[in-house]
């Protein structure tokens, strides 16, 4: 086998690469949400941000990596986890793991899982269309549209809260495989990760919150009061 | 004080085994758990049923031979500290005890709560060492190591080889045992010669028999009698890096 | 039988470099043909079989245990003496033969304990390219520290788990061989029998402890390596399932038993708190070195220690010894305590301890270096006692701990029966009637590293015998008989579990041949313990089937070894009618209740050769001749 598989055959081989690529997909959201928060500054800037996104050939080149490892992250992801539901054939009876390990770490499948959901959901409902669509849309009236429906919104607040959960653990848990967390660097690391798993949802978060407010909640309060 | 204790009781490595409920009465506070079992067991001996089989030897903590899972937790509810160093004083009159083996796929049950835990040996085996052959070797001071390594290392070679991080790990990973050993002989000169192929054939042979992936839970540095670190989990995930990249 | 202790002749401080140039080596071609069978993989097992095996001999080593890493050595915590002079006080391999000559209160061999001094440099540089990780400086060098009984900083040291350090380094060296093919390692199996051929010992047979089967090995030579007898008091510091029974069977096969009555009592163990106490803690020796030991100057004060103030306190080892004070050696400091607690001075609630106070060393040094020094042993002090030592003094009280007898070997730690070699605490060899502290290490690693790969071959290259297979008559016979013994144990299904009776045996050990022995109390011993033997084979009760693993079996098998070597240590202790080291005899005390020798009648080895089952054992003696360390009655005032 040559050494590179024998790499990733290998335990710590697997984990440094969801390790790689999980950062990777951090790196992502950082530009992307600093990308969507421009939907504050008006349609024209959004959307001219938007084709900026499509048309760049740096950025359409990235996109493949960024692809890649929204593949190989939960793929690994996956097998990993199938990997070590083998290792304990009889389970205890009282297994008190929560007494020793946070809520995020248990269960960073199914935080994973609901990340990977939401994609689904979420490519389909704008990556979809801004790529392949024979009549380009304008992303901004994508944004409204979305976020005009309840069910839709609220969907997303709650997709990030569980992303949020995600990188609560992941994000410092690629340092460790990644062996660049020790006692002195722990709380440094901690301190960076509360920017992913704390202000970059929160961040995300305020487009559905603003839109869905703006489009449905003021008009309904502002109805009531007209009477 | 009298406590319900729910025992799993298996004859042998391929039959199926079940728990059993035993009752411990006038226990004192000052009594260690083992010393409980072993009023336990007297009375199974005294009745003619065969005593519940747990390993054990130094009873102090240093020897790494018993080990089980009381309530959930590995080596039960204290923090640093060995089966047999759990004394009485922390349950209280009445309590329900479950008392389970190491459960882990590389950990097959002997009998009752004694399991194999050879693997460990086999990992030894592959890398866990240092080829000094006996004499034609330098004098003690010929090499000096700083302090800090030396403490950082011995906390690391601190490891008992009791399992409980295995059977704590909800992946029944064992790397916190394979990366104390990496991560002692890392830190000394004298590991420096054999670094790279020590690293990678404690992780094959750690992965061919079976334990699990890291996912950082960090379960096993909570119940790790001897309180072993994660970082030394860094430390071997860095010197397979390094291994593997160089 | 004249014993020959083969020391070879010439100065003190040649005979070991002598004697390597005049013995016999195998041709190195030869050595994959010589099989050799360790039993035990402790300090000295586990050392022995990785240097055979580097040598090139083909080596079978097995333990009862289910790893080597769990060998009894582990739980050795003060150091390891070395005379390396790093601390440049003074000391040399002269000096470390003398102390330990003089400590032995010259009842040990000059030319053995020579040769101990002479490799005991080695053994600290061995375990040091093994990656041990021994304590440094500040400069990165090597850290020594001064342990009971010795006036020079001699011990090496891993914070308070030396043995642990160095038998995890042993076994990492027996690991690299068992990899490389060269050791085939056997774990959870029981040597029961010593099978012996035309006069030489060419293998075991071993219970696995598994399946119950009897399983015979063959070999050129046999080591037994097997640790010490203490539990034959039941309770003790030693692990659970330390035991006499393989030198036992080697001694009914006509390996000669000697000094069985030197038994070491360390001064400094955490008290019995309770009739279900399965085992003693010990803490180690080095605490001696900033504690001070004291009782209430009166009589059934039963004050907490901090209501007692300084002056009615009796630091009674210093007022005592005032040049040695707290560091006197072991039987010295364990005697005092027990005289302290029978004159109603004891403390805590069994009145049997005394205080270990570290208030003065707090203030004087600070709790930072305490806790770098100590931190463990007092963390493991609370875990049992729930007592914090940062605040309140210590209670310790004298629990037995080593066992400086041990088979008869010569100077090539050979046993009486050609083939048989035993090393380490299973051998009589260096330590005379009283070990000095952190030297047992040594010794053990000394005869595994650098003597026994040397003298081994001496006597492979010479025996002239025919190739035996494990499968010849022989080891059938003993086989049958093993699987006999077994049978009998489980048939006699009695009313009596094998811990009462064990703990029946320990009483009388403890109280008759424990610590302050007496003439009539040894006749009693001799009376009661057949008795209770008796009483085993009538009473004893082993439930389970010897088909699987059965502790319970396994336990009764080395306490009815047990009940016979007590017997042994009894007629011993009777027999020596002086005192020395760690057999004291109250007839036989100066006025200051010092040991009171009488080397012109006892300067020998009793060394007992087993007469038949009915027979008493018959007494060879091996004379001691001291030509370098003259008799002086010892004094550590
Ligand atoms: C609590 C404590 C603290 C100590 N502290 C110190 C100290 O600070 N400094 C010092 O120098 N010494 C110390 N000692 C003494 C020292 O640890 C021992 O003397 C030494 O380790 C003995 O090593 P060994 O290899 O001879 O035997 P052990 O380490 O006891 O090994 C015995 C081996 O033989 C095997 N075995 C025994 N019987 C059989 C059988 N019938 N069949 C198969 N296998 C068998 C066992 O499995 C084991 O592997 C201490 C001892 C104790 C108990
Ligand atoms: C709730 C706030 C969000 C909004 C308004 C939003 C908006 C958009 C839009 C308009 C696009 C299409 C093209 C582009 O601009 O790149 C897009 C693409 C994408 N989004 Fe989001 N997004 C949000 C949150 C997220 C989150 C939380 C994730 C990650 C989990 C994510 C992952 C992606 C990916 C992978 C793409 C396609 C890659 C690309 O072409 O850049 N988005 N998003
Ligand atoms: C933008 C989205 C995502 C980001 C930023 C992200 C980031 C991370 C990071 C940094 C880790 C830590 C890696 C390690 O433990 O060394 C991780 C772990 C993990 N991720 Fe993701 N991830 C994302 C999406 C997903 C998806 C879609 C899945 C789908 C299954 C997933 C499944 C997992 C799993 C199972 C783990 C734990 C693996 C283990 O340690 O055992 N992640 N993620
Ligand atoms: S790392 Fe800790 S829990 Fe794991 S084997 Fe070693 S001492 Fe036991
Ligand atoms: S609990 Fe298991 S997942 Fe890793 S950090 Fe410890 S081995
Ligand atoms: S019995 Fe030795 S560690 Fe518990």
């Amino acid at each position: 086998m040559t050494s590179l598989a024998a790499f990733y055959n290998s335990s710590v081989g697997k984990k440094v690469l969801m390790s790689l690529t999980g950062l990777f997909l951090c790196t992502f959201l950082v530009e992307h949400v600093v990308g969507n928060l421009l939907v504050f500054k008006g349609p024209e800037v959004f959307n001219a941000y938007s084709e900026f996104m499509v048309a760049n050939p740096v950025i359409r080149t990235v996109e493949f990596i960024l692809f890649a490892a929204l593949f190989i992250h939960p793929f690994f992801g996956f097998v990993v986890w199938l990997q070590n539901r083998r290792t304990r054939p009889q389970d205890y009876r009282v297994y008190r793991l929560k007494d020793n390990t946070p809520l995020a770490a248990r269960h960073t499948m199914f935080t994973g899982s609901v990340v990977l959901f939401f994609l689904v959901v979420h490519l389909r409902m704008f990556f979809i269309p801004t790529r392949f669509a024979e009549v380009k849309p304008s992303s901004y009236a994508l944004v409204q549209e979305a976020f005009s429906n309840a069910w839709y919104t609220g969907f997303y607040i709650v997709a990030l809260v569980i992303l949020g959960y995600h990188l609560r653990h992941g994000f410092q848990s690629a340092f460790q495989t990644l062996g660049l967390r020790n006692k002195q660097y722990a709380g440094l690391i901690d301190l960076v990760a509360a920017v992913f798993w704390l202000v970059i949802p929160l961040g995300f978060a305020t487009i559905p919150v603003y839109f869905y407010y703006f489009q449905r909640l003021a008009p309904a309060v502002m109805a009531v009061g007209a009477h | 004080m009298n406590l319900t204790l729910h025992v799993w009781r298996q004859k042998n490595a391929s039959s199926a085994g079940a728990f059993k409920t035993y009752s411990a009465t006038n226990v004192s506070p000052d009594m260690s758990f083992l010393e409980m079992l072993d009023v336990v067991n007297a009375g199974l001996v005294k009745k003619g049923e065969e005593p519940i089989a747990f390993d054990h030897d130094c009873r102090e903590g240093i020897c790494g031979s018993c080990g089980m899972m009381i309530n959930g937790r590995a080596h039960g509810p204290g923090r640093g500290a060995a089966t047999c160093q759990l004394h009485m004083r922390s349950f209280k009159d009445g309590d329900t005890v479950v008392i389970e083996p190491w459960r882990a796929k590389p950990f097959p049950v002997i009998k009752d709560l004694i399991v194999d835990r050879s693997a460990f040996d086999r990992i030894m085996e592959a890398g866990g060492y240092v080829s000094a052959k006996t004499g034609g070797i330098p004098d003690g001071n010929a090499v000096p190591v700083p302090k800090p390594d030396a403490d950082e290392a011995f906390d690391a070679a601190a490891c008992i080889g009791c399992g409980a991080c295995v059977a704590a790990c909800p992946n029944s990973s064992a790397m916190l045992f394979v990366s104390a050993k990496v991560s002692h002989l890392a830190l000394l000169p004298q590991g420096q010669v054999e670094r790279k192929e020590r690293v990678l054939r404690m992780v094959e042979q750690m992965d061919e028999e079976g334990f699990g992936n890291c996912s950082n839970n960090y379960a096993c540095e909570a119940e790790c009698p001897k309180e072993i670190s994660v970082t030394h989990i860094a430390r071997m995930n860095r010197e397979y890096l390094r291994a593997k990249l160089t | 039988m004249k014993l020959e202790s083969n020391i070879p002749s010439g100065p003190i401080d040649k005979k070991w470099s002598n004697h390597r140039f005049s013995m016999k080596l195998v041709n190195p071609a030869n050595k994959r043909k010589y099989t050799v069978v360790v039993v035990g993989t402790g300090l000295a097992g586990a050392s022995a079989a990785a240097s055979l095996a580097e040598l090139g001999y083909n080596v079978i080593a097995l333990c009862y245990h289910e790893s080597p890493r769990r060998a009894h050595s582990i739980a050795a915590q003060g150091g390891i003496n070395a005379p390396k002079n790093y601390s440049n006080d003074g000391d040399s391999v002269y000096r470390l033969f003398y102390d330990t000559v003089k400590g032995g209160d010259y009842r040990a061999r000059e030319a053995n304990v020579y040769r101990l001094a002479e490799v005991s440099g080695s053994i600290i540089d061995q375990c040091v390219a093994q990656g041990v990780p021994f304590a440094r400086d500040y400069a990165g060098y090597l850290d020594n520290r001064s342990f009971g009984g010795a006036q020079v900083a001699r011990t090496f040291y891993a914070r308070g788990q030396t043995g642990q350090q160095l038998l995890l380094g042993a076994y990492s060296a027996l690991c690299r061989q068992i990899d490389a093919g060269k050791v085939k390692f056997f774990d959870r199996r029981e040597m029961l029998e010593l099978v012996v051929v035309d006069g030489q010992a060419r293998g075991i047979v071993a219970r696995n402890l598994r399946t119950g089967a009897m399983e015979s090995y063959a070999g050129e030579a046999v080591v037994l390596a097997t640790g010490g007898y203490g539990n034959v008091f039941y309770l003790s510091t030693n692990a659970k399932a330390s035991n006499a029974t393989a030198i036992w069977r080697a001694y009914k096969k006509g390996a000669f038993f000697a000094n069985p009555c030197y038994t070491q009592i360390h001064p400094t163990c955490i008290p019995v708190s309770g009739s279900h106490q399965s085992k003693l803690t010990l803490m180690s020796e080095s605490l001696r070195n900033d504690g001070r030991v004291w009782v209430p100057k009166r009589q059934g004060d039963t004050r907490k220690p901090a209501d007692i103030p300084e002056n009615e306190r009796d630091y009674y080892l210093e007022r005592l010894y005032p040049s040695f004070g707290n560091l006197v050696p072991r039987d010295v400091a364990s005697r005092r305590a027990k005289e302290m607690c029978d004159e109603g001075r004891g403390v805590g609630p069994t009145k049997l301890a005394v205080y270990l106070d570290f208030a003065e060393a707090l203030q004087r040094l600070g709790t930072e270096v305490i806790r770098e020094r100590y931190g463990n042993l007092f963390d493991m002090y609370k875990l049992i006692t729930a007592e914090d030592p940062y605040k309140t003094p210590m209670r310790i009280y004298p629990a037995i701990h080593y066992t400086m007898g041990g088979l008869w070997v010569d100077y090539n730690l050979m046993s009486t029966i050609p083939g048989l070699f035993v090393i380490g605490e299973a051998n009589f060899s260096d330590h005379g009637a009283n070990r000095l502290g952190a030297s047992a290490l040594m010794q053990g690693l000394a005869d595994g590293y650098f003597i026994l790969p040397y003298t081994i071959g001496d006597y492979l290259s010479t025996m002239k015998s025919k190739p035996v297979k494990n499968d010849a008559p022989e080891f059938k016979a003993e086989e049958r008989s093993v699987d006999d013994r077994v049978r009998k144990i489980l048939k006699v299904n009695g009313s009596r579990t094998v811990d009462e009776i064990h703990r029946d045996l320990g009483k009388i050990m403890w109280d008759d041949v424990g610590m302050a022995r007496n003439a009539k109390g040894l006749r009693n011993a001799l009376e009661k313990i057949p008795e209770l033997r008796k009483q085993f084979w009538e009473e004893v009760k082993v439930t389970g089937s010897g088909s699987d693993l059965n502790m319970e079996l396994e336990k009764a098998g080395r306490v009815a070894d047990f009940l016979e070597l007590g017997e042994l240590v009894a007629r011993d202790a009777l027999h020596r009618d002086e005192s020395c080291g760690g057999h004291f005899r109250e007839e036989y005390q100066t006025d200051e209740g010092e040991a009171k020798r009488n080397d012109k009648k006892f300067a020998y080895v009793a060394a007992w050769e087993f007469a038949g089952e009915k027979k008493a054992p018959r007494l060879n003696q091996e004379k001691l001749v001291f030509e370098e360390v003259h008799l002086t009655q010892r004094s550590y005032k």
